[in-house]
């Protein structure tokens, strides 16, 4: 009777969840330190590039990408956005999370899309996989910010880790989904004309899919970059930091700056990838 | 005989479901394919099929939609697993290969023309046709120039640069059969291929493909749920109802013996005089009158009102057709004087001899028109048979009223 009140915790899986990341802490800190080198590595490069650049040649960078993939408007938005950025004093800022958010899609697309592959060509990975994706989308990003920083000590890496975390689902989902949609009739017509397992994927399920792996890739960077304030809290800079610092001192004027130069760079992004994925 | 034969099939099973074995053993206790469904919950799509398709033909597997006449061609190349069975193709078991020799098997023997097309949506024309090739590994060069061959044959090397998107139906559909020409197989497995088409472009296609049979044969397997076209291009046909395979021969064979109800309802439809040649029908029973000197006259008038037969038809000692002559001829020249007592001055001018192969529409102008049994000749000349107004009308008859017994009772109420 008494078992149904319950009134006290019975699994303490607080505890065990505790015990086993402190374990994983004292006994293991070396492999994760082993896992952020390459990502330091892409980021130094991409943070390197950005802010040693003149930002008049980063700014005509962006144009010329935009105007080959996306078109003239695309383009002027572009031109105007990165001016509008900084001329609100924000480049340097703009430049860090620019380098954060590319390589989190970077190692995003590394790990997403062969996973999204094999998910797309097994059922049975896929019923696997489908709740992880679900936990990491929907699990508050707070709640795995501590271990990632007592993991991976606090910084940019660690913020680059849990916006992997965050945005690795759709290119994953939308991969699989892409695989999937190949026609029946076209796998048939692969293997009727004599090819191997590996060249029905490259030959006729991968370029095929590519139209929706691209789509995947641009929701990926969508949420890369609704994670820059969070990433800001563990110490990951950019944009995130004249919003954390304007919410904690109050100064609505530079929250809003920090706020709009995100949004500037998300319409910018988007616009020029999601050309990608028309092509 | 055995190597004249390019596919066999041994009795082959295909069961869909989760456990195949369980509904195989059902299926060879002799329960059939509804039971095992209620019981088993799977499907029996092809059960227990065995024929042999000769190298050359064209044969064509006809059934209507669920016969499972599409898992059957789909276990000749083994894009559907056999749950049991043997198909071998030149002599060697094509379900006991392993993955190697099996994708070795399909680029060297076999290829595939579907009803869908199911051609690649961002490769060109010219990129599509080149499919199998590239698969082999064949360098670009080679391979771009045979692709190109293939396009030629089907009339479409203009089109090598456009997307398959770009083209109608018919054109994509030669894509397709140009694909499957390009690495030029010993064996062409045709999916319901025209039946996409509108009607007018599928007649089209089918003389396109007989066209290319004739230049260069190949064991074509063709699967259709049209008579028509079956009968059309079909060298022999397989008939399949519920995953069973009930009849195999040619159009004629099964035409004038329908195995069951099931197959003559199939052809009830069919218009007999296609089909069926002069050859099929002719009988011999008509008198026939040698013409040893051909100074005979009255020795032929006897014999003809002696079989109460008003028309005559004389051959010489080899057997070859010389001409038809009449009681009323005969008697005409007999009243001549004596030195043109010939034979061949009582021949009726307005004989047009039929030959074997003509169909029964072909004849029946001369059958009609005429009060003589057209005479047929074999393809040397030898006097065949002839056919008879009445020997035509009961043909026609015989293929008309052979229905179910119950289509009878009707009519003899009525």
């Amino acid at each position: 009777m008494n078992f149904f009140a319950f009134k006290e915790k019975l699994i303490p899986l607080d505890k065990w969840v505790q015990d086993f990341v402190d374990w994983l802490v004292f006994n293991h800190r070396d492999i994760f330190q082993a896992i952020k080198a390459p990502i330091e590595l892409c980021l130094t490069g991409f943070t390197w590039l950005f802010t040693t650049l003149p930002p008049l040649v980063v700014i005509l960078l962006f144009a010329a990408a935009a105007w080959k993939f996306a078109g003239k408007k695309v383009c002027a938005f572009t031109v105007a956005a990165l001016l509008l950025v900084g001329m609100l004093g924000l480049w340097q800022e703009t430049m860090i999370t620019l380098a954060m958010v590319i390589s989190s899609v970077f190692f995003c697309a590394i790990v997403g899309i062969p996973l999204g592959i094999m998910a797309g060509r097994s059922n049975r990975f896929e019923i696997i996989l489908r709740p992880a994706l679900d936990a990491m989308q929907t699990i508050p990003p707070f709640v795995y910010l501590v271990p990632v920083v007592m993991l991976f000590s606090i910084g940019t890496v660690s913020g680059i880790l849990a916006t992997i975390v965050f945005a690795l689902p759709p290119i994953v989902r939308l991969t699989s989904l892409g695989i999937r949609q190949v026609h029946p009739e076209l796998i048939e017509a692969a293997l009727a004309f004599g090819a191997t397992d590996w060249q029905v994927l490259r030959k006729v399920q991968f370029p095929l899919a590519l139209p929706s792996i691209m789509a995947g890739l641009n929701q990926t960077l969508m949420m890369a970059l609704s994670m820059v304030v969070i990433a800001a809290l563990i110490g990951a800079g950019g944009l995130g930091n004249p919003v954390v610092q304007g919410l904690n001192t109050l100064e609505i004027g530079l929250a809003t700056i920090g706020g709009l130069a995100i949004v500037l760079l998300a319409m910018m992004l988007d616009r020029i990838t999601q050309s990608f994925a028309k092509k | 005989m055995t190597q004249d034969v390019k596919i066999k099939v041994e009795e082959v099973t295909k069961i869909f479901g989760p456990q195949p074995k369980k509904a195989l053993k059902l299926l060879q206790q002799g329960q059939d394919k509804e039971t095992i469904h209620a019981e088993t919950g799977m499907t029996v799509g092809v059960s227990n099929a065995s024929f042999e398709i000769r190298t050359g033909e064209i044969f064509v597997i006809m059934g209507l939609s669920g016969s499972g006449k599409s898992t059957m061609v789909r276990m000749l190349n083994r894009l559907i697993e056999p749950t049991a069975g043997r198909v071998l193709i030149d002599d060697e078991n094509i379900v006991a290969m392993n993955e190697e020799a099996l994708v070795a098997t399909r680029r060297k023997k076999l290829s595939m023309v579907f009803q869908s097309f199911a051609l690649m949506p961002h490769l060109t024309v010219l990129e599509n046709a080149a499919f199998g090739l590239e698969l082999d590994g064949v360098d670009k060069s080679t391979r771009e120039k045979r692709a190109l061959e293939a396009l030629e044959q089907v009339g479409l090397e203009a089109w090598g640069e456009s997307m398959p998107n770009q083209l109608s139906g018919g054109m994509q559909q030669r894509v397709g059969l140009a694909r499957g020409l390009a690495v030029d197989p010993d064996i062409l497995l045709m999916d319901e291929a025209f039946s996409a088409l509108d009607p007018l472009i599928r007649t089209e296609m089918q003389d396109e493909l007989l066209k290319l049979q004739a230049k260069a044969r190949r064991t074509i397997v063709f699967i259709s749920h049209d008579l028509d076209e079956a009968m059309r291009i079909g060298d022999r046909i397989a008939i399949m109802e519920g995953g069973r395979v009930i009849q195999v021969g040619t159009p004629e064979e099964i035409l004038q013996n329908p195995a069951d109800d099931y197959v003559r309802a199939f052809f009830r439809g069919v218009d007999p005089t296609n089909i069926l040649t002069a050859g099929d029908i002719a009988t011999d029973t008509q008198v026939t009158i040698p013409i040893t000197d051909g100074k005979n006259p009255r020795a032929a008038l006897q014999r003809l009102i002696k079989n109460d037969r008003d028309y005559g038809y004389v051959i010489n000692s080899s057997g070859v057709y010389q001409g038809v002559v009449s009681t009323d001829s005969l008697r005409e020249i007999i009243e001549l004087p004596e030195d043109d007592h010939l034979l061949a001055n009582a021949y009726l001018d307005e004989v047009c001899p039929a030959t074997t192969a003509d169909s029964m529409q072909e004849i029946l102008p001369h059958v009609a028109s005429h009060p003589w049994p057209v005479p047929v000749l074999d393809e040397t000349g030898k006097y065949f048979g002839a056919i008879s107004k009445n020997l035509f009308l009961r043909t026609l008859h015989r293929n008309q009223t052979e229905e179910p017994t119950t289509q009878d009772a009707e009519t003899t109420e009525g």
